[in-house]
């Protein structure tokens, strides 16, 4: 039998590749799935217990009203963000677009525009904004994070041209109260109220439906996504454009619960979003996390910001509790990828000294540990 | 001849040329490697003299990149002996190998883009000067001096983007170079080489071993290994098989012992009745990737595009279905037209496309094996716009039934699978689409013979039900096997066709490799 | 790593020297390319504007490059190490008010002392974010962008209220940036030397290669032995360390020193590297492109306020230029990778 004489090369091994986790993370995912929103439950109620301990005005109605109209906003636009990380990219440019339109609606209206009209086209602008970021991350495959790092900037220094240093907060109270008010009968704010409808659609659309799925798809793998026929340009485009218009109707919120346009309304608020979106066990690296898990956060975020406020602690310095709060949510999933460096440290050290004294090695378990520890994902962000 | 039989018979004194030496420069004695539910090595030995090259030959899966993977301290032997230089050795590290003195020249180089090629060769052991400067006047005179002895043309100053395999394959042995390396391994070094650049690099393995370095040489060619290499090692199923010098042996003998037994790959089946042309390809191309490619695909025909890795042979597949952009021609299924760059197009018309990389572009590794299944049929599974789990989870059982899937949960995650079962989620998820035109790249790439039998099997089946089934394989006994007609490619061009009749692996390969005149 | 898949694109028969050639002198132009623009814009608004070159805007513009010039040195590092530093604006910021406060609490402060404990600050947080990128094992850009604000927050807790005011600063500290050599700032010279050791450091000593190697392909590195958690740390140690430095430096020039000192500078910083050059993933450009770019930068808004235009163009610009420069780089990636196809069909027919 002659026939496997001179096949031409076959099997192109991938050359230096360092030895895969996957088999090792994906089963710690998979459980750990409903896991991380039961842990944010337990740490929602400990805080709602140290809140009311701390304060008696805490579960006040006027304080749950405060509580929600202090992450209204914020948790409106982690929403989108959400999808995006979960697609594996990132949006910083969310807190600029709402400046943005909050600097827009003022503009418009000192011009006497009309609200309603206003309105329409600043959620225009939104979906514009969106839809540049979008364009530049899919079309020209820029890394999203420089993009978006490029528009925090560019939207907030439009914003500055619009408006320059110029307030305006001569706002109608029909409009202003929408913002401060809650809703006639509930004890909901308009903000909260919004985030929950658009919370129970992203629910459904994130979780049940053949486009939500292919958001996890494109976060695990975009080259297979792609290979199964979805659309990857299209979808991440999409969802820049829905983070656009909804960071847009954010802005709007936020100049009528401050009644005031400034070009600097909502800055810094792209780490709360991002905290937000990290602290519901969204992955960093994308294709993982839920929509229960934003909406955990958000309360948790929200209890823990107004438990913080009744007490002395300055609003300016909120930034230490957010920061921290984001650390540790990007750390806690790490923490056993950690464990396995410091055993691969002593491993290491071990296996010097047996091979030096030219002893056979035993520990296979650590052995398999050791090599997959060293294809971790320490790099920054990549698209 | 040492046949292996679960004692070690390996032999104590290797003979290489005369010469006689006791002991091998590196040895490896029953050692075993498991991946979780895959055995990448049950029982593999070798020895490895200085002075000698020394094949490895076997068959897909048979665990030879495992093998080198742990020499060059990547994956570390779960069992077994490794001695080097007659001391039991673990590599940590890749580092720890490259110390120890063992180069490994992989198929696909890893270095780095941005920086220069003497730098990438010196990376870590710069030449240095005074306050511990790098000395660059040194490294890259010295760069120069070993691309002049090996008869290479490059500027080591250059920045190495860009830089052809063959060229990168230079920069790594001029590394192995500056390391003395005592071992140098070559994993499949000839396979993306056109055949004046695998001239050169055989010059060089030449000159190494005269230097007295051992040269473990990894290859499919088997008239190379006859050419080339001193000895010959044969694994098979991750278990070492025989060992023996090259002019001891016949090719008989070699791929007997690489197969197991007289497997007769080509099952002819009956003449197969093709009707009516499904897959029309025109003047496709793609600039500097492939040029002009025509050709159909009739209902009911399978047929194989065949060629070199990195022939173009995938990119025409991809560009065919959507996945890559080309810049010309047509590509038509029922005579209709598809819009170039879509693959949810091309599914539309009724494409299938199980891709070459199973793990990165044919399955989602960290999702469950029912959502893999599923992920192309997510439309049909909607109930009221709502994704049915009910209708999903009775989807994905059918098709892992239907290709005898051997899964413990279909809610784990599919990177619990084996290969082969891999490769039949990749299969169920685009049969469940039923499509017309099924394209599929390396369909038994490392996976193991009862499956590979199985898949050759169903794709018989197929074209019996009237599929139009292109298939591009680096196997060419797949090739025979499978095919009614065969198209072979050579540097991104349709250069020849048979049909299975005429046929034979040599012509196929004489085809594929023939260079034109060099200016 | 689009690096990467260029690299390993098919075959060729022909010895390459002309393509490597073609990619070195388009790198090299990036460079040149920034400084031409430079020249060009500062010609034209001469032109315009005679005065745009007098001495003492050409100090004021000396002067903003220098801080930013600076924090873009420690930038580059990280940058080119595949990583990313937003904690630089906060600790300039921290440091800047810790640093000069000394000589409202104590009344005996040596400069020295002052320089050394707005170092240590820098060198704490550097070394912090250093620790949660290599240990912690979490991206760059979350770690920084939370160091941000909690060093940012952690500022705001000290300042409380108040504020440090030119007046209770000493005129030794206030020579630090008015002191001048030859009409020019001697700060600037200072930091123009220090860029030089840079730049000469990262090209000449294995350490600094060991960034770009870590840069351009991170398995590569570790598979070569590259000690990459600890080089990334040290990157991230010495950007800390030269933010802290530059706290004090800026507290020397503006005198008036509250808890914003130096917001939204790491959108500046990123900007002047990525303007000058230096890979956004990574691998390749200098510190003194990234210094280039920080002039090239304050140069524009020097510009448009002798021009007339609004400074509230400032920010818009210096995101659009980012965009430009990544979508340049983009570009110029794209076209080398069809160049260099093209040219293997050349070779191969």
């Amino acid at each position: 039998m002659n026939d496997i004489t001179t096949v031409p090369n076959l099997d192109s091994g991938k050359g230096a590749t360092l030895p895969n986790t996957q088999a090792n993370t994906s089963k710690r995912s998979f459980k750990s799935l409903l896991v991380w929103e039961s842990g944010l439950f337990v740490v929602l109620v400990a805080s709602v217990i140290g809140g009311s301990i701390l304060s008696p005005q805490f579960l006040t109605a006027g304080n749950i009203l405060n509580l929600q109209l202090s992450i209204g906003e914020i948790a409106i636009m982690a929403l989108p963000l959400a999808l995006i990380v979960i697609t594996g990219e990132i949006d910083l440019s969310v807190a600029s677009i709402l400046g943005l339109s909050s600097s827009l609606v003022g503009y418009l209206w000192m011009h006497h525009v009309p609200m309603s009209i206003a309105l329409s086209v600043v959620l225009v602008v939104g979906a514009l904004l969106g839809l540049f970021n979008g364009v530049l991350v899919t079309r020209l495959g820029l890394p999203s994070l420089a993009v978006t790092i490029g528009t925090l900037a560019l939207y907030r220094g439009v914003a500055l041209v619009i408006l320059g240093s110029n307030i305006v907060s001569n706002f109608p109270p029909s409009y202003t109260s929408i913002g401060v008010n809650s809703i006639p009968g509930f004890d909901i704010s308009y903000s909260m109220f919004v985030f929950i409808v658009l919370a129970v659609i992203f629910g459904l659309v994130v979780h049940f439906t053949p486009f939500g799925r292919s958001l996890f798809a494109i976060g695990l793998n975009k080259e297979a996504a792609a290979y199964a026929g979805i659309r990857v340009k299209r979808t991440k485009t999409t969802l820049y454009v829905l983070s656009g218009v909804i960071c847009a109707l954010a802005g709007v919120l936020y100049t009528f619960r401050l009644s005031t346009a400034e070009y600097n309304n909502g800055s810094g608020l792209e780490l709360n979003a991002v905290s937000l979106v990290l602290l519901a066990g969204v992955s960093i690296f994308g294709g993982r996390g839920s929509i229960l898990g934003v909406v955990l956060a958000v309360a948790t975020l929200g209890t823990i910001q107004n438990g913080l406020l009744l007490t002395t602690f300055p609003q300016q310095a909120m930034g230490v509790v957010v920061g921290g709060l984001l650390l540790i949510s990007v750390f806690v999933p790490n923490a056993s990828l950690i464990r396995r460096q410091f055993q691969e440290f002593k491993f290491k050290k071990v296996a010097k000294k047996r091979s030096n004294s030219g002893e056979s090695m035993g520990d296979l378990e650590t052995k398999r540990i050791l090599s997959s520890a060293t294809g971790g994902k320490g790099d920054m962000l990549q698209s | 001849m040492y046949y292996h039989r679960g004692t070690s018979t390996l032999p104590e004194v290797g003979k290489n040329n005369g010469t006689h030496m006791v002991t091998p420069t590196l040895a490896l004695k029953h050692v075993r490697k498991y991946f979780g539910a895959v055995h990448a090595l049950e029982d593999a030995s070798l020895e490895l003299f200085a002075g000698e090259i020394h094949a490895l030959v076997g068959e897909n899966g048979a665990g030879k990149s495992t093998l080198v993977k742990i020499l060059a301290g990547l994956h570390q032997k779960d069992a077994g002996e490794m001695l080097f230089e007659n001391f039991e050795t673990t590599f940590t590290s890749p580092k720890d190998s490259i110390d120890s003195g063992i180069a490994v020249i992989y198929q696909e180089p890893t270095l780095f883009p941005d920086l220069t090629i003497a730098e990438n060769i010196y990376m870590e052991r710069q030449p240095r000067r005074s306050f511990n400067r790098i000395d660059y006047e040194e490294m890259n005179s010295s760069v120069s001096s070993i691309f002049a002895s090996l008869g290479v043309a490059l500027d080591p100053r250059q920045v190495s983007i860009g830089l052809s395999i063959a060229e990168q394959q230079l920069v790594e042995i001029a590394k192995a170079l500056t390391l003395n390396a005592k071992v140098v391994v070559m994993d499949e070094p000839t396979a993306a080489l056109s055949a004046k650049e695998v001239e050169r690099l055989f010059h060089i393995a030449k000159t190494l071993k005269a230097q007295g370095v051992a040269i473990l040489f990894i290859s499919h060619r088997l008239e190379e290994v006859f050419r080339l290499c001193d000895r010959v090692t044969v694994m098979r199923d991750g278990r070492f098989v025989m060992s023996d010098l090259t002019e001891n042996v016949s090719e008989e003998t070699l791929v007997r012992a690489m197969v197991g037994r007289d497997v007769d790959l080509s099952e002819r089946s009956e003449q197969r009745s093709v009707h009516e042309v499904v897959l029309e390809v025109e003047r496709l191309s793609e600039e500097g990737v492939f040029n002009d490619i025509s050709f159909s695909v009739r209902a009911g025909e399978v047929v194989a595009l065949s060629g070199l890795v990195g022939s173009g042979r995938s990119e025409v597949v991809g560009a065919i279905f959507g996945i890559r952009r080309y810049d010309y021609g047509s590509v038509k299924v029922n005579s209709t037209q598809l819009k170039k760059g879509s693959p949810a197009r091309a599914m539309e018309a009724g494409i299938a496309l199980v891709p070459e990389d199973r793990r990165q572009q044919g399955l989602v590794m960290e999702m469950a094996i029912s959502r893999n299944i599923a992920l192309a049929s997510l439309a049909s599974l909607k109930r009221f716009g709502v994704l049915s789990s009910k209708a999903e989870k009775n989807f994905s059982k059918d098709w892992a039934l239907k290709l005898r899937l051997k899964y413990s949960k279909l809610t784990s995650p599919v990177s619990t699978l084996s290969g082969g079962n891999q490769q039949k989620v990749v299969l169920a998820k685009w049969l469940s689409r039923s499509p017309k035109v099924l394209i599929v790249d390396e369909p038994t790439r490392g996976i193991d013979i009862g499956t590979k039998v199985e898949v050759h099997r169903l794709i018989f089946e197929l074209a019996r039900t009237g599929v139009a089934v292109l298939v591009v394989s680096s196997e060419l006994p797949e090739v025979l096997a499978l095919s009614d007609r065969i198209l072979v490619m050579r540097e991104g061009s349709l250069v020849g066709e048979f049909e299975r009749s005429q046929a034979t692996e040599e012509k196929i390969i004489a085809l594929a490799t023939t260079t034109k005149a060099v200016a | 790593m689009n690096s990467q898949t260029l690299i390993s694109k098919g075959s060729s028969k022909k010895t390459s020297g002309d393509r490597g050639d073609l990619a070195s002198r388009i790198f090299r132009l990036r460079e040149f390319g920034i400084f031409g623009i430079l020249i060009l814009f500062v010609g034209a608004t001469t032109v315009a504007r005679p005065r745009f070159l007098g001495g003492q805007n050409i100090r004021f513009i000396l002067i903003d490059t220098t801080v930013f010039a600076l924090l873009a040195l420690g930038e580059t590092m990280v940058v080119v190490s595949r990583n990313v530093d937003l904690s630089v604006g906060s600790v300039l910021g921290l440091s800047a008010f810790v640093s000069s406060n000394l000589y409202q609490q104590f009344h005996h402060v040596a400069l020295v002392e002052v320089f050394l404990v707005g170092l240590g600050i820098g060198l704490v947080c550097g070394a912090l974010n250093g620790l949660l990128v290599t240990v912690g094992k979490v991206p760059s850009l979350v770690v920084t962008l939370a160091t941000l604000y909690i060093i940012r927050g952690v500022d705001v807790l000290i300042v409380g209220g108040g504020q440090v005011v030119a007046n209770s600063l000493p005129n030794s500290f206030i020579e630090v940036t008015s002191s001048q050599l030859l009409g020019v700032p001697t700060v600037s010279i200072v930091v123009a030397v220090l860029i030089g050791l840079g730049a000469y450091y990262m090209k000449n000593f294995r350490s600094g290669r060991d960034l770009y190697a870590i840069g351009s392909n991170p398995d590569a590195a570790r598979l070569v032995g590259i000690a990459t958690s600890r080089r990334v740390f040290n990157a991230f140690l010495l950007s800390g360390a030269i933010a802290g430095v530059t706290g004090v430096i800026w507290a020397s020039y503006y005198g008036t020193i509250d808890s914003t000192a130096g917001t939204g500078y790491e959108l500046q910083v990123v900007a002047a590297v990525v303007v000058g050059g230096v890979a956004i993933f990574g691998g390749s450009g200098s510190v003194i492109g990234a210094a280039i770019g920080a002039l090239l930068l304050n140069t524009i808004n020097s510009a448009l306020y002798v021009l007339g235009v609004s400074a509230f163009w400032d920010q818009a610009i210096a995101g659009f230029l980012l965009l430009l420069a990544i979508s340049l780089d983009r570009g110029i990636f794209v076209y080398l990778q069809r160049t260099i196809r093209r040219k293997k069909v050349l070779g191969g027919s």
